[in-house]
């Protein structure tokens, strides 16, 4: 590929603790990241790759290293810097949904775009069309409670969608989901990928749903290892 | 933004009823003594100043007795006679009157109504010191007061006691043992500064009470009013030279008598009364401390409690500044909110104490708007510190956060 990565980890490393408890969660990863793709991060856990999505969602700060997004060093910038950069540029899907309870779904899409300052009406008309877009169309009323945990999946996505984000960071998308509604969010992420060109970084631990993605990455130990030669 | 923000709190404050409730009362409890006292407190002030004002305004009392505080005794020092007031009538100038006068306590009966009561001799001049108007009759005369006539003027309770819906004035009463003729009927004035009801009095010729009442010449009173307020200082230096000399006291020598100026008592009890609201007002606002410190510990639970979703704003994009915000907004909303039920608790309380103690309610709009303002500060002061806590959360662990 000729292309600029979109995102880029040179010898990133992520250390807890110090002395004998020190431990090493990156141990030196470089990774390259470019436009269009769709990313399946595999690994056991404790490999690293939960880490590696918190340094590249900017809620982590790598020990040392540099992230370069779209060029731009940020592995070291400000609270608030690393804030407007998820604001403005980041979707993030969780394992858990980490949806607000209590507030009806269209409320929690329009969430990211509040903390945007956008106006309301178009705030609304935003959220209404992320919702469609996910196949929530008419369920914008319904708080997290009154919908299934693949819906509650879509809602999240759609919020992570509703601000047209450059990236969108999935941790376990289908972590809390049987088999059926797995493959239900893997079709939409893909769909999303081809049709809008989102960029799409995924952890994940099912090889079944690391086949929707476009490549796949391993981790061991800290570190992108070589994808082990695959039994099917 | 910010009114996203007051309806999140206002969300969040009605999820959690009944402990945003018990939280509030610390605040509505505070806000309301406040109001209450102060309110209660300024109407005290007014009353005593109103009813001083009805006491006669301008008005120059003398007493025998050294100037002492408090009321003055002056029953075993040499009283006023009859030459002192004539010096007086001679000697000073602007002035409205100058009446002496004499009480003692007594049973006025008539038919088979009865009351005891303050029954005072005096000159008709005394009405015009006083300031005091009639509801029927009017004043006995000169030639009365000459003549020690048995003619007398009645206050409004002891008409009500004695006659009921009865006509009073040219009826005939006995007032103790000695009977009188009732020429006139006084116009209402309520209680005096000191609580006593100024309608419950008799007044009579001064030469009648003398002869026929207390059996003795001692006047215990002259009263003096000037026609301006800016002529008092003067009025009452001349009134006490005069009186030192017509008294023979030698230079060097104390008074035997006191002069007072109502509107300098007027002056001392507004003081007392507006150190009293002060010191109430105090404790009031200790418990409004009391009620900020609860509003800190709820939000602490809050925040705690709310982790994850703090967890989740950050994560999508929330500033640490925007969560401090929002739980500094929901802090003072939840103060604010106690702030206006305080308010209208306390002018409640107000209003009833102002019926029960029959003063004026003093609505002051000043205090209100202080307290409504304090109330939101408290929510400032006590809510930065949670707030702060919540905004410096990192968004990883509070994620994890169950």
């Amino acid at each position: 590929m000729t292309e600029k990565p979109l995102l880029s980890l040179h010898r990133i490393t992520r250390v807890y603790g110090q002395g004998e408890s020190e431990v090493r969660a990156l141990d030196g990863v470089d990774l390259d990241i470019y436009p269009g793709e769709f990313i399946a991060v595999m690994g056991p856990s404790g490999s690293g790759k939960s880490t590696a999505m918190n340094v590249l969602g900017c809620l982590d700060r790598p020990t040392s290293g540099e992230y370069f997004f779209q060029g731009v060093e940020v592995g070291s910038i400000s609270n608030t810097a690393r804030a407007m950069l998820r604001r403005n540029y980041l979707g993030f899907v969780f394992q858990g949904y980490n949806l607000l309870a209590r507030t009806t779904a269209l409320e929690n899409v329009e969430l990211p775009l509040v903390y945007r300052g956008t106006a309301r009406r178009e705030r609304q008309e935003k959220a209404a069309r992320a919702l469609a877009v996910v196949g929530l169309e008419g369920r914008g009323h319904h708080t997290p409670a009154e919908l299934s945990g693949g819906q509650q999946q879509r809602v999240a996505i759609a919020r992570a969608i509703a601000t047209d984000p450059t990236i969108l960071l999935a941790d376990e998308p289908t972590g809390n989901l049987d088999s059926a509604r797995s493959h239900d969010i893997m079709r939409l992420l893909k769909s999303l990928n081809q049709d809008r060109g989102l960029t799409i970084l995924m952890v994940t631990h099912e090889p079944d749903m690391a086949h929707y993605a476009t490549r796949q990455i391993h981790f061991a130990d800290g570190r992108v290892v070589a994808p082990k030669a695959e039994a099917a | 933004m910010l009114w996203d923000s007051v309806k999140l709190a206002l969300r969040t404050i009605r999820r959690n009823v009944l402990r945003s409730s018990l939280t509030l009362l610390g605040i509505v409890i505070g806000v309301a003594s406040v109001i209450a006292l102060v309110t209660l407190g300024q109407g005290t002030t007014n009353k005593v100043t109103a009813d001083l004002a009805r006491l006669g305004s301008n008005m120059l009392i003398a007493r025998p007795g050294t100037p002492t505080p408090g009321p003055p005794s002056g029953q075993d020092s040499r009283s006023f006679t009859a030459r002192d007031v004539e010096s007086l009538r001679s000697g000073l100038r602007n002035i409205k009157g100058v009446a002496p006068s004499a009480n003692k306590q007594g049973v006025a009966v008539n038919g088979t109504a009865s009351i005891d009561t303050t029954v005072t001799g005096t000159e008709p001049d005394y009405f015009n010191v006083q300031d005091w108007g009639f509801s029927a009759g009017g004043p006995f005369s000169e030639s009365d007061t000459r003549a020690g006539a048995a003619s007398c003027v009645i206050g409004e309770t002891v008409r009500h006691d004695l006659f009921g819906n009865a006509p009073a004035v040219d009826a005939s009463i006995r007032v103790a043992n000695v009977s009188c003729t009732v020429v006139g009927v006084l116009a209402a004035r309520g209680q005096s500064a000191f609580g006593t009801d100024q309608d419950s009095t008799i007044v009579m010729p001064l030469r009648t009470f003398q002869r026929r009442i207390a059996g003795s010449t001692r006047i215990s009173t002259i009263s003096v009013s000037t026609q301006q307020a800016a002529d008092l200082p003067t009025v009452q230096a001349v009134m006490e030279d005069i009186l030192r000399e017509t008294r023979h006291i030698r230079q060097g020598e104390e008074d035997d008598f006191t002069v007072r100026d109502m509107t300098q008592l007027a002056a001392t009890l507004t003081s007392t009364s507006t150190v009293m609201t002060g010191l109430l007002g105090a404790v009031a606002a200790v418990s409004l401390l009391v009620g900020g410190i609860g509003i800190m510990n709820i939000m602490l639970v809050s925040v705690a409690e709310r982790t994850r979703e703090i967890g989740i704003r950050l994560a999508i994009g929330a500033l640490a500044s925007q969560v401090l915000a929002q739980f500094l907004v929901e802090a003072v909303v939840l103060c604010l909110l106690g702030g206006i039920i305080g308010i209208l608790l306390g002018l409640g309380i107000a209003a009833t104490g102002a019926v029960l103690l029959d003063i004026p309610l003093a609505v002051q709009p000043t205090v209100i708007a202080l307290a409504f303002a304090f109330s939101g500060a408290i929510g400032l002061l006590f809510g930065f510190f949670p707030a702060r806590r919540a905004a410096n959360l990192d968004p990883i662990e509070a994620l994890r956060h169950e």
